[in-house]
């Protein structure tokens, strides 16, 4: 049988990478993001406790996180609200290695969560806690564990992480909002 | 669009790998003169003959070299051409090639070289690093996310989704880095590998272990396009690129719908309307998804229309998508099982189709003639997809 | 090639600031988008068949840029991608989209947030090779070869500093007429003579400050922008290539923008350049400028620093240079400066370039140059077509 992928490349084992001549270097660069109109509002709103998010009447979402145009309308977006911050838990992982790939002892809970009083799929990424692994699931209403108001700074992490929220009934957010 | 009113059909005639390897002892430029006069070789041609060069690769952070296509230049064979770099993340391995599509379809060039090439053992402590600033800096960066988070997350949405079983899915790895071992290339084949084996491995971000993932490799792969005026003074096997499609959803990840990849199928869509595909279910001989996760394998067959959502995983629990199966997935061995230097993916995804359609696929040929065939890659953040259908005539 | 024409259905921009705090990149995107999108009357979710847009990862901070760009170009689950180029590259593959048939409308666009970048020389040094070039330029601004270059162009054409000094004081001038520039000055030659050498022969007036600012073009096959708009302009012709990564390597004349030009000229079907009306050519360096232009074929080697200085290549000369006032005037836009060229190429041939209108222009050329230490750049040329 006619074969024509002749392999070329000399592998290196781990003992070899070291012994080839290599040059290091660390890159240098610093970035200072202006982080923009929207996402000022939404950090600002961090600092307060409060989740902001920005409607757009066209599509009749609440887009969280917020920006200042539609994608999918391509228009300006019309106002800003404030969600209750509580959500349901659209997804999760259990995370056995951290963010340079190294392994961990204590897993991360991860995930993607949906706000309530927003339409489906409106949500952030956070982590997950006072949870355990058999317990946690997709449909699990969450609330936030926010930061003490002295600590928080206007981020992402002046929420510390969602918690289920007792006596919540799963499918809250499922039911599209409508709006005038 | 006017799919149908194509200036110019092109055709591949030559292509060529390197090894895909953990660390290979050739910089990236060397790779990419490697798999470049692989290319030019197999097409009878020399870098004389090219008119233009597409160059592939991915992160310039792999390599902390800023402007990195410039870099690549001298051994990608584009000094003194007209050169062209094209990015959009891991779906680059499909894409410089549609970029190559256009450069010849446009009647602009005649010959082209297409280069991909990944070096990703460059980076230390690992290439997971470079992947820390994919992410959006002031909402996902700061909670330090790793990247297996997200294809984790997408996962178990997946599975939950379409009620789908994990065993199913891990099958995808346990096919793919069998059918590997009739690649020479390859980093990961293993002929012994079980389910239990994957199921059994250990926890990165759960759903996900270790074997359902794709090794960071080196290497570099090419082709060489030309033009329907002159492919058949250079082979009797061309295989035609008849339809080309890509497609890029919103930024804003944590809003889409993280089950069904709607980008794919749009990038399919694109594409098969292009070649006149209305079935492909039926017209499809052979598809190389793109697989650097199992689950991804599945939900890419799923987008391409060729298996209804959660179907994938039955066709491979029932040893349809083998490569002796009714529709042979991955026959090169995938990402999984040759390696996942990013954009030199392109050698196991167009590449193979080029070896399987043109019967030169040595031990992996796919079995009953095949002649028609879909390559598929997908990358940045979960969000872009570029799709190929290739064919040969009879 | 296939004998569809391809033409400028519409433009957008922001201004060219050195700072933009107030807004993210992708803000300033959306404005430059929106306004080309009004410009072209054109709605982007559903008239526009592929949007591309120009970035390098260093120059925006991210491993994959391209993530982040569809949103705010209308482009959210549309056929997009990136050009890791110039935006005359990214114009070079919307021209051979629309040539292939199977796209009517195509955006090109490109910008620049280089302000946010707080190491701007650090992520220059990255372009060099890490293994041979590199280490030997640890510590000195990159910009050094610059200097290199210039004293080479020096030698070669027995252009003199004087000469390349002319071209600050006629691009800082010129911006004075363009809304959009940041950059102008009222200089004399002495000025920037008695400007610090920066890299000796290269003075500190001599190198283009850095600019922020977003552009995007809205491309279509010549019988769609004939049925959208009264004003069409004709990409008549595109070229771009690459020299040899390697500094040692290089030519002295710009030889990537004579052969992008050959290209571009064999397209358009000029057989003599000097036929062309509007010219921008890149001066991130003002040396650079004249050697562009040499390679242009808009002067013969060594002669365009006399006819620069002569003031040929002014608002009064037998050929309008730069009229926007180029980088010097209007900012290095990073990706975009090659944008902003064409930019000022089509207001001139539409007729909208306010107090620094060309009068009668009618054809123009747009020329770019993707920066150190690298020999890449591109040639595009528009008409009016009467």
């Amino acid at each position: 049988m006619k074969e024509t992928v002749k392999p070329r490349g000399k592998p290196l084992s781990g003992e070899e990478m070291k012994q080839v001549c290599h040059v290091v270097a660390r890159p240098q660069v610093k970035y200072a993001w202006a982080v923009g109109v929207a996402m000022s509002h939404f950090l600002a709103g961090l600092k307060q406790g409060k989740i902001l998010g920005r409607t757009c009447v066209q599509c009749e979402r609440i887009l969280v996180p917020p920006r200042m145009f539609c994608e999918r309308c391509y228009r300006t977006t019309d106002e800003w609200v404030e969600l209750p911050g509580t959500g349901v838990i659209e997804t999760f992982s259990i995370s056995y290695i951290d963010t340079d790939a190294n392994r961990i002892k204590e897993p991360i809970f991860v995930g993607v969560l949906a706000f309530d009083g927003a339409p489906p799929h409106s949500g952030i990424m956070h982590y997950f806690g006072e949870v355990s692994q058999d317990a946690i699931h997709i449909g699990m209403p969450v609330e936030p564990v926010w930061k003490p108001g002295g600590e928080r700074v206007g981020a992402i992490t002046d929420i510390k992480y969602f918690r289920p929220r007792e006596g919540a009934r799963p499918s809250s957010n499922s039911k599209r909002r409508k709006r005038g | 669009m006017n799919l149908g009113k194509i200036h110019k059909d092109v055709a591949v005639v030559g292509a060529g790998m390197t090894l895909f390897s953990r660390r290979l002892q050739e910089t990236g430029k060397e790779m990419s003169w490697q798999a470049a006069q692989m290319a030019l070789d197999q097409a009878g041609l020399t870098l004389d003959d090219i008119d233009a060069v597409i160059m592939g690769s991915a992160p310039d952070a792999f390599d902390g070299v800023h402007k990195k296509g410039d870099w690549l230049i001298d051994g990608a064979g584009g000094v003194n051409k007209p050169y062209m770099r094209v990015y959009t993340g891991g779906g680059t391995a499909v894409f410089a090639p549609i970029a190559g599509w256009w450069h010849v379809a446009s009647g602009m060039f005649e010959r082209v070289l297409v280069v991909c090439e990944e070096k990703m053992s460059s980076c230390q402590p690992h290439a997971q690093s470079a992947f820390a600033h994919i992410w959006d800096p002031i909402l996902d960066r700061p909670l330090k996310p790793n990247l297996v988070w997200i294809f984790a997350m997408e996962m178990q949405r997946y599975m939950h989704t379409y009620n789908v079983r994990y065993e199913d899915i891990a099958l995808v790895a346990v096919k793919n880095k069998r059918n590997a071992v009739g690649h020479p290339c390859a980093q990961l084949a293993d002929p012994d590998i079980t389910l239990e084996d994957v199921i059994n491995s250990e926890p990165m971000a759960l759903p996900v272990r270790r074997l359902d993932i794709s090794p960071p490799s080196d290497g570099a792969a090419a082709l060489v396009l030309v033009s329907e005026d002159t492919a058949y003074e250079l082979t009797n096997e061309p295989v035609w690129m008849d339809g080309v499609g890509w497609c890029i959803d919103s930024t804003m990840w944590t809003n889409r719908d993280l089950a069904f990849p709607k980008f794919v199928a749009r990038a399919a869509r694109m594409a098969y309307e292009m070649a006149g595909i209305k079935n492909p279910r039926e017209e499809i001989d052979i598809a190389e998804p793109y697989d650097p996760f199992d689950y991804k394998e599945l939900q890419h067959l799923e987008a391409l229309g060729l298996a209804d959502p959660g179907e994938a995983a039955i066709m491979t629990r029932e040893g349809k998508t083998q490569r002796d199966g009714e529709l042979p997935v991955c026959p090169s061995g995938g990402l999984l099982g040759v390696g996942n230097p990013i954009a030199a993916t392109l050698g196991i995804k167009v590449g193979e189709l080029f070896w399987q359609l043109s019967g030169q696929a040595g031990a992996r040929q796919v079995p009953g003639d095949p002649a028609v065939g879909v390559a598929q890659a997908w990358g940045d953040l979960m969000q872009f997809s570029s799709v190929i259908v290739m064919r040969r005539r009879p | 090639m296939n004998n569809r024409d391809v033409a400028v259905l519409g433009v957008g921009y922001t201004n060219f600031n050195s700072v933009t705090p107030e807004v993210n990149w992708k803000e300033l995107m959306f404005e430059a988008a929106q306004k080309a999108y009004q410009d072209a009357g054109i709605d982007p979710r559903t008239d526009v068949d592929s949007f591309i847009t120009c970035a390098e990862d260093f120059w925006e901070g991210f491993s994959i840029f391209d993530e982040f760009t569809p949103d705010q170009l209308g482009a959210a689950l549309r056929p997009m991608h990136t050009v890791s180029g110039d935006g005359l590259q990214g114009l070079a593959n919307a021209y051979m989209q629309i040539k292939t048939g199977l796209f009517d409308i195509v955006v090109v666009e490109a910008h620049s947030k280089i302000s946010e970048l707080l190491t701007y020389e650090d992520v220059v040094q990255l372009s060099f090779d890490p293994i041979y070039e590199a280490p030997l330029s640890k510590g000195v601004h990159p910009y050094y070869v610059g200097g290199l270059e210039m004293r080479e162009y020096l030698e070669a054409t027995g252009t003199t500093e004087e000469q390349c000094a002319a071209v600050v004081v006629q691009n800082k001038r010129n911006a004075f007429c363009n809304p959009l520039a940041e950059f102008e000055a009222q200089l004399e030659v002495d000025d920037v003579m008695n400007s610090r050498y920066a890299f000796d022969p290269l003075k500190a007036l001599e190198i283009a400050p850095r600019a922020d600012g977003a552009i995007v073009f809205v491309i279509a096959g010549g019988e769609i922008a004939r049925s959208l708009t009264d004003r069409p302009v004709y990409v008549e012709g595109i070229g771009w290539c690459s020299e040899s990564p390697w500094i040692g390597s290089r030519s002295s004349d710009a030889a990537y923008v004579k052969r992008a030009a050959q290209m571009a000229y064999r397209q358009a079907g000029i057989e003599n350049p000097q036929l062309i009306d509007i010219v921008e050519v890149d001066d991130q360096f003002a040396f650079k400028a004249l050697q562009h232009l040499e390679a242009l074929g808009l002067a013969r080697p060594g002669e365009a620093g006399y006819l620069m200085a002569e003031g040929a290549f002014g608002p009064q000369g037998q050929r309008a240079v730069n009229p926007s006032g180029g980088s010097l005037g209007c900012g290095h836009l990073m990706e975009a400066s090659g944008l902003a060229r064409a930019l000022e190429g089509v207001l001139q041939l539409r007729g909208e370039a306010g107090p620094r209108q060309v009068e009668d222009a009618l054809v123009g050329v747009a020329q770019s140059w993707r920066g150190l230490p690298h020999g890449t750049g591109a040639v595009a040329i528009f008409s009016r077509r009467e």
